[in-house]
């Protein structure tokens, strides 16, 4: 495919994204949209690190979780304003979650593989239970965010639109990633460790940047995702359904691949809204999501975009 | 105050027991197949269910329901290996399996869910609520049977491992797995058995768990990471680290909680694992333990 092919492409593409909310300005439908991109963003973080380096973390909530109190604590404190204003803090919560990625990834980084899951997975409890009892995270009662005055259109419209600017910036930060010298020390870690830091990779250093950089955009969707709520509880915030969602969004579209995990929580967390909808029990969702999950690894175990792409390469290969 | 402290060691060792024993499942599949198995939480769950819905339907004792739970989570292990396990390509095994496991335990919870709903339930039978004066302690008769119950079953894991050529053709496949095979071993049916076996004993750990606990569909997650932090504690794949871990843990967690609160217990238990492994790397009891066995 030629660069100019490719860019129109993605013209398109962003522009449908963009005009999305204008037609269909339904607030039910604007706000499944809403959780979609909040989830295409973490799903696209994740891959950064764990799609790359072929480490799974199953502890991201902890990021996405700290985003969102962050937003909710300091919004309080500083007495921000509902509105714009309170968007402002969006960043800061991403700086956060990236802080608490360095000690989080150092500590668990110096684990082999297995192990590194398990020690993500105790970490994610820690912050779980510091956030129910902790003073300052208001217990199990949580935390309010500010609640703009804006009609119910607008309301999910902004929202829908500062996420898809933190997906665009997101994407292509993964994109170069991808292309660099970085992203390709990453895939020598993920293919053999051993080799890429006999080959002079620097892999500590290497694997624990990729994990505070993946943890940045997922602590800003977290803030965004409190602030779109009004409220935010610890279960929510900290929840162990997260950690996964993430790595099988990632998985089911492709791992280590741009588009995968995008196209993953496209129609993973947008089935997942539908079915919350219509079944408001929401336990039908998870035996849905699970086999669809497992019927993926079954018929296209390296995920849907590689493995479709290996399809119609083979199909040209035979004409 | 003393005594207290010495209650919390007795209640401590008697649940570490049935934790050991559910970690021991845990571990063995790690060690013969280098697979996490994170389904093993729920399946804990789904026992406690299995067992619940026979002593209520059937009128039949807890520990008669081990009859029939037993064999189906074996059948059911058995199942998963087969349609999901052996499928995995070999070099992605560790992390692909983690994420189907995950997907199994996220489907057993949502059909567990949609069966029993969300509402907490425990097991009932005349030893549950009662106690004996023993040693000057007073203790729930369901600790005690479910302590024997789960050193019956480690001794017969023990047994099966050491005295039958099922467990050396089992030991052999965790030594090495292209040796085995050469010797004439055949790996693939060890694994199905292996996963069988590590799935199966989450029945009587469920059992027990599911009389000395109330619990839900949720309840999984806990258990998990709980198992997770005793595994690898103890070293991924050692039988015996993962005794003398979930003693240890359950021990620890139950002296926090009478001398600071039970909330902070549950901390103490993750903050452990993270300590441990910032200082040691690969768990309490390494690898080159492991091996040896």
């Amino acid at each position: 495919m030629n660069v100019i092919a490719r860019l129109t492409g993605i013209a398109i593409v962003v522009a449908g994204f963009v005009a999305f909310p204008l037609v269909f300005s339904n607030p039910t439908t604007t706000s499944i949209a809403f959780f979609t991109l909040v989830f295409m963003v973490a799903a696209t973080a994740w891959n950064v690190f764990s799609g790359l380096s072929g480490y799974i973390a199953l502890g991201h909530a902890v990021f996405f979780g700290s985003g969102a109190y962050v937003l909710a604590i300091t919004a309080e404190k500083w007495h921000v304003a509902a509105g714009w204003s309170a968007f402002e803090l969006v960043p800061l919560a991403g700086l956060v979650a990236g802080l608490i990625a360095i000690p989080f990834g150092f500590v668990a980084l110096r684990t082999r593989r297995h192990t590194f899951v398990v020690i993500t997975i105790a970490i994610f409890f820690i912050f779980q239970l510091l956030a129910f009892n902790l003073s300052i995270t208001g217990g199990s009662s949580g935390l309010q965010t500010p609640t703009p005055l804006w009609t119910a259109v607008g309301y999910n419209q902004r929202f829908y639109y500062v996420v898809l600017a933190i997906l665009v910036l997101t994407v292509a930060f993964a994109w170069f990633v991808r292309r660099s010298r970085f992203g390709l020390q990453l895939l020598a870690i993920r293919d053999d460790e051993e080799r890429a830091l006999g080959l002079g990779v620097r892999t500590r250093r290497v694997k624990l940047t990729a994990f505070v950089l993946s943890a940045v955009p997922t602590g800003m969707v977290g803030a965004v995702w409190a602030y779109f709520l009004g409220q935010i509880f610890p279960q929510f915030a900290f929840d162990p359904l997260f950690d996964v969602t993430v790595a099988l969004m990632a998985f089911f579209g492709g791992l280590g691949t741009i588009v995968g995990p995008l196209l993953g929580a496209l129609v993973l967390e947008a089935l997942q809204q539908e079915f919350t909808l219509r079944f408001s029990a929401g336990s039908v969702y998870l035996v849905v999501y699970g086999a669809l999950f497992l019927a993926v690894v079954l018929l296209l175990p390296r995920g849907v975009v590689p493995s479709l792409a290996s399809l119609v390469r083979r199909a040209r290969w035979a004409r | 105050m003393g005594s207290q402290y010495a209650k919390a060691v007795v209640d401590g060792v008697l649940t570490g027991g049935v934790y050991a024993l559910m970690a021991a499942g845990l571990t063995l599949i790690f060690g013969v197949m280098d697979i996490i198995n994170i389904a093993q939480g729920i399946m804990v769950v789904l026992g406690a269910y299995l067992s619940y819905s026979l002593a209520v339907h059937a009128g039949l004792d807890p520990f008669l329901t081990l009859v029939v739970t037993i064999p189906a989570l074996f059948l059911l292990g058995v199942a998963v290996e087969w349609l999901f396990m052996r499928r995995i390509p070999e070099q992605e095994r560790t992390s692909m399996s983690i994420l189907v496991t995950y997907a199994v335990a996220i489907v057993i919870e949502g059909v567990l869910t949609e069966v029993y709903g969300v509402d907490y339930v425990q097991l009932h039978a005349s030893y549950v609520d009662r106690s004996v004066h023993l040693l000057g302690f007073y203790l729930p008769y369901i600790y005690l049977y479910g302590f024997a119950l789960a050193v019956v079953l480690l001794g017969l894991i023990y047994a099966g491992l050491y005295l039958t050529r099922f467990g050396q053709a089992l030991r052999a496949a965790l030594q090495d797995r292209r040796a085995a095979e050469l010797v004439g071993i055949d790996v693939d049916f060890v694994r199905t058995i292996t996963f069988g076996v590590g799935i199966a004993v989450t029945a009587a750990g469920g059992m027990v768990f599911g009389a000395t606990n109330s619990f839900n569909p949720n309840s999984g997650y806990d258990l998990i990471s709980r198992l997770l932090t005793i595994v690898v504690l103890g070293g991924l794949g050692s039988i015996s680290g993962a005794l003398v871990a979930a003693l240890f843990m359950l021990v620890l967690e139950d002296v926090v909680a009478v001398a600071w609160s039970p909330t902070w217990s549950t901390f103490v238990f993750f903050a452990v694992l993270v300590i441990v492994l910032t200082i040691r790397p690969v768990g309490l009891f390494g690898r080159a333990a492991t091996r040896a066995q």
